[in-house]
């Protein structure tokens, strides 16, 4: 874990999906995507995706509030939540950076953890997008 | 309750995983209800009955940490299986959950097939500790029941202070000789119930049914600080019990019952007796000796409530009673100063 919420891996080209694939542009690990539907039911998938679009930016600005007053609780405890849907949708990369961003904590320099927020930020609206393609089929 | 159909809480702050595992519970033909922290969790475990609850750690307002240290501290949701559903890494929270008490530990996100089993497992040890519950309610008092949950089972008394009752029916072997088994055994199931509910009225515990006798205990397992003037009021119940219980039975052409009361007052062991196999929540000492013997004595008296000095001290103003003077009874050297409840004062 290089970069300050940068996982190793995120861009690399060798990487395949669960299902012996090479790995599309798509953020989200279509086999993990596809469980979830099976399991779940297509049409909950979608609602879900719609509670995550809901959730994912309160969620950032939770980590940005507790990033400015300094608490190191609240900061780790929004980048497990973020971590944990990532994880659900098959978000790898994203989830990624936010485990790195939950297990480091705190910065001493608050301008990395902005920067890595926003590095997340902006991953969020490309998953948020791909989860919604995918949802609609 | 079976596998199927339970009534699962599932307590995540994250509304996505919530939802999700509320929707894996339906799935699998369960009823998941939501909670968005441990302290709502709490609230709703305490008004509403779950059969499991599905718990994350991290959590604003109260983790789960928390929540499961609530859960032990708490004799009534001590037994509750607690599932934990977590993306906290690294084995230490394992450990720590499971030394908490909870059954299990899934790692988010959570497989279904997992779970699904997890929940049966669950369900079953719940099923099985209720059963278990249920049996000791049935064989042991409410009372007895609570003292077991609380603080386990262990051979062995303490002293406490309380007064012990025996109550007899009088006659009873003649009468059952004059009628059916079958009727003598309804007669005694009834007079067992009116006889439980009387003394469970005013907080005293049935230890042991003797034919057609018993001995109760007011002050043991948990301590009542007015035990003499409630074993004597349980007394007084009874015997206006009897009196209507007799209306009946002189309508259906059938003998009266009578019975004697005999209560005395003091230090005594209370406690399991017995063996580790098999054992019953008794009361042993010279003052449980002392109710026996007065309760005999009723006989030779012709009155159905006698009490010692120590429970007549004891009692509360409002309860008339009077002394027969000192007594000998059978085991002891000394003569006794014994009391005749006569009834309360209206």
């Amino acid at each position: 874990m290089s970069p300050k919420g940068r996982p190793e891996g995120e861009s690399d080209p060798k990487r395949v999906s669960a299902e012996g694939r090479p790995a599309t542009d798509s953020p989200i690990d279509l086999a993990t995507f596809q469980a979830l539907q099976e399991t779940a039911g297509a049409d909950f998938v979608a609602e879900l995706v719609d509670t995550f679009a809901a959730e994912a930016p309160l969620m950032l600005a939770e980590l940005r509030s507790a990033r400015a007053a300094g608490d190191a609780e609240r900061f780790r405890r929004a980048a497990h939540s973020l971590k944990s849907n990532c994880s659900t949708f098959g978000a790898l990369a994203l989830g990624a950076r936010a485990r790195a961003l939950e297990l480091d904590g705190l910065d001493a320099d608050p301008v990395r953890d902005a920067a890595a927020i926003d590095a997340l930020d902006a991953g969020c609206a490309r998953v948020v997008m791909a989860l919604r393609e995918l949802a609609r089929g | 309750m079976g596998d199927a159909g339970a009534r699962l809480l599932v307590v995540d702050d994250n509304k996505v995983n919530r939802l999700l595992l509320i929707r894996a519970l339906e799935l699998q033909g369960h009823r998941g209800v939501g909670a968005e922290n441990g302290r709502i969790a709490l609230e709703m475990l305490e008004r509403e009955a779950f059969d499991l609850v599905l718990l994350d750690i991290a959590m604003p307002e109260m983790d789960g940490f928390q929540v499961l240290e609530r859960l032990l501290a708490n004799s009534r949701l001590r037994d509750l299986p607690v599932i934990v559903t977590s993306a906290v890494e690294g084995l230490d929270s394992v450990v720590r959950c499971i030394e908490l008490g909870a059954e299990d530990y899934l790692t988010k996100p959570v497989n279904p097939v997992l779970l699904k089993a997890r929940i049966g497992a669950g369900l079953e040890k719940k099923r099985l500790r209720d059963q278990q519950k249920e049996l000791v309610r049935r064989f042991a008092t409410r009372e007895v029941a609570q003292d077991l949950q609380e603080s386990g089972f262990a051979l062995g008394g303490k002293r406490v202070d309380a007064s012990v009752m025996f109550a007899d029916i009088r006659g009873f072997t003649t009468l059952a000789e004059s009628q059916p088994p079958e009727e003598t055994i309804e007669l005694l199931n009834t007079w067992y119930t009116l006889m439980f509910d009387a003394i469970g009225a005013h907080g005293g515990v049935v230890s042991l049914m003797i034919g057609d006798g018993l001995m109760a205990i007011f002050g043991a397992p948990l301590p009542l600080p007015d035990h003499c003037t409630r074993a004597v009021r349980a007394a007084l119940e009874m015997q206006d019990t009897m009196a209507l219980f007799n209306d009946e039975r002189r309508l259906a052409h059938k003998p009266e019952i009578r019975i004697g009361i005999g209560i005395a007052s003091g230090a005594m062991v209370a406690g399991y007796a017995g063996t580790n196999e098999r054992a019953t929540y008794t009361c042993i000492g010279d003052t449980v000796n002392l109710a026996a013997r007065l309760e005999a004595h009723t006989k030779i008296a012709q009155h159905p409530v006698l009490v010692d000095a120590a429970t007549h001290a004891g009692l509360r103003p409002g309860i008339l009673a009077r002394s027969l003077g000192p007594v000998t009874v059978k085991g002891r050297s000394a003569a006794v100063e014994v009391f005749a409840v006569d009834g309360i004062v209206k």
